[in-house]
């Protein structure tokens, strides 16, 4: 049997009544985090969905993306896996909180890589008390039986039922990957440590070609750098080596393939851009 | 089969056109690009080619791959110098293969103009003067004096 296909749904109905504000659209690093987990498990998914209250039917933070609304009050997250293994029954679930600041695309894909579509879902084991994290885990789609079972029961608690279920367990490969952030101080902190390795892990590869590598002096370098797309690189260039280029007659590649101007930049990117061509 | 490919050493017609042959085939097409003497009113004395090679191969690739699905054509193939060439040097050779001549012009023509739009390789003219230049890229530098 070939495994079912993935979906992603985003947990962010929460009430946080210790933040005393919408968790969804708290920042880090300048982007509201329910756009941050969006942004995260978009690329590793078939299609990506909100969780939402019939009560955050209207509210626009959440109404920007595909929803799934949950069908009963008080289950807290349960409802929304309930919700979403009913709604599309031959998916797979991944499952994630949106307010999970240090989670990276390495920890998503590990999860995706070891997933075991025999057993019931894929899980990390929590660094703390070495119990299954249920909102960052993978649901088979056989795990709706034996969850609307457990709910029958009038269990609410995901991580009681990974644990006492045929569930396979992983080790985080980044142990603060799902640390989560509950109160003002912990945003604070967190906020600060996020949009501080954002900002200075940045290094991305440049290789020159034709009259820019003559204009740059260099086949190639690396270079530290805040800039969050390739325009801002180039700019950022354009004063430090002078290149003559105006963007304009440019295009960009990003990692071998031709890119846009304004798609983010990542740590270990590798960019290029391309003066006007001349084959033939 | 379809393949483009980049070559530091001079082009053989003759083995490309071979590779090519395909029972199915009626028609072969060739285009041949040799460097010339002259661009622009001034007098090159020999080119050089430089390319982005990953993603040349790549884009090169996805033209041969457009012209036999729009075209129709059994066989495509594209091989491009780099490196130092001397006028008359053959630089760019592109053959078709196809049932009828009608779908091997066109896939041909198709070919080596999407190849010089959109595959990263540059070319710079060295002229008798002693003086060199990007073709395509001085423009663009001299009008960027004027933004």
């Amino acid at each position: 049997m070939s495994a079912a296909e993935l979906y992603g749904l985003v947990l962010a109905g929460g009430r946080s009544t210790r933040m005393k504000r919408d968790k969804a659209s708290l920042e880090y690093a300048g982007k509201p985090q329910l756009a941050r987990a969006m942004a995260l498990i978009g690329p590793l998914v078939a299609r990506a969905f909100v969780s939402v209250r019939p009560d955050q039917l209207h509210d626009p933070y959440r109404t920007a993306y595909d929803t799934i609304t949950d069908l009963q009050p008080d289950l807290g997250p349960l409802a929304g896996i309930q919700a979403a293994l009913r709604a599309h029954p031959g998916q797979a679930w991944l499952v994630l909180a949106c307010d999970l600041p240090f989670l990276s695309p390495q920890t998503l894909q590990h999860l995706i890589a070891r997933r075991a579509t025999a057993r019931l879902a894929t899980a990390y084991r929590s660094q703390f008390d070495g119990l299954p994290e249920p909102l960052c885990a993978i649901y088979e789609p056989a795990s709706r039986g034996p969850l609307e079972a457990w709910i029958e029961q009038g269990q609410r608690c995901p991580r009681a039922w990974l644990s006492s279920s045929d569930v396979e367990l992983l080790d985080l490969p980044e142990p603060r990957a799902l640390d989560n952030v509950n109160t003002a101080e912990e945003y604070v902190a967190a906020n600060s440590a996020v949009s501080t390795a954002s900002v200075q892990r940045r290094r991305v590869n440049v290789r020159y070609f034709a009259l820019l590598r003559e204009q740059a002096g260099r086949g190639s370098e690396s270079v530290q750098t805040e800039a969050r797309t390739p325009q801002e690189l180039y700019q950022q260039l354009r004063r430090e080596r002078g290149l003559q280029l105006a963007p304009r007659f440019l295009r960009v590649a990003v990692n071998d393939e031709f890119g846009d101007w304004h798609q983010p930049l990542a740590d270990g990117d590798t960019v290029v851009f391309l003066p006007p061509v001349a084959g033939g | 089969m379809n393949r483009f490919s980049l070559h530091e050493l001079a082009l053989e017609p003759q083995r490309l056109h071979e590779a090519l042959r395909h029972p199915a085939c009626g028609g072969y097409v060739a285009f041949e690009g040799a460097v010339r003497d002259h661009n622009e009113g001034r007098t090159v004395r020999r080119l050089e080619y430089e390319a982005f090679a990953r993603l040349a191969l790549r884009e090169g690739e996805r033209i041969l791959q457009e012209a036999c699905a729009r075209f129709g054509v059994e066989r495509a193939c594209c091989a491009h110098r780099i490196g130092t060439l001397q006028i008359g040097e053959l630089a760019v050779w592109v053959g078709v293969g196809a049932a009828h001549r009608g779908e091997a012009f066109d896939a041909c023509r198709y070919i080596i103009d999407h190849i010089k739009q959109r595959v990263p390789i540059w070319k710079k003219e060295y002229y008798e003067d002693g003086d060199s230049g990007w073709v395509n890229c001085e423009g663009c530098a001299a009008a960027h004096q004027h933004d």
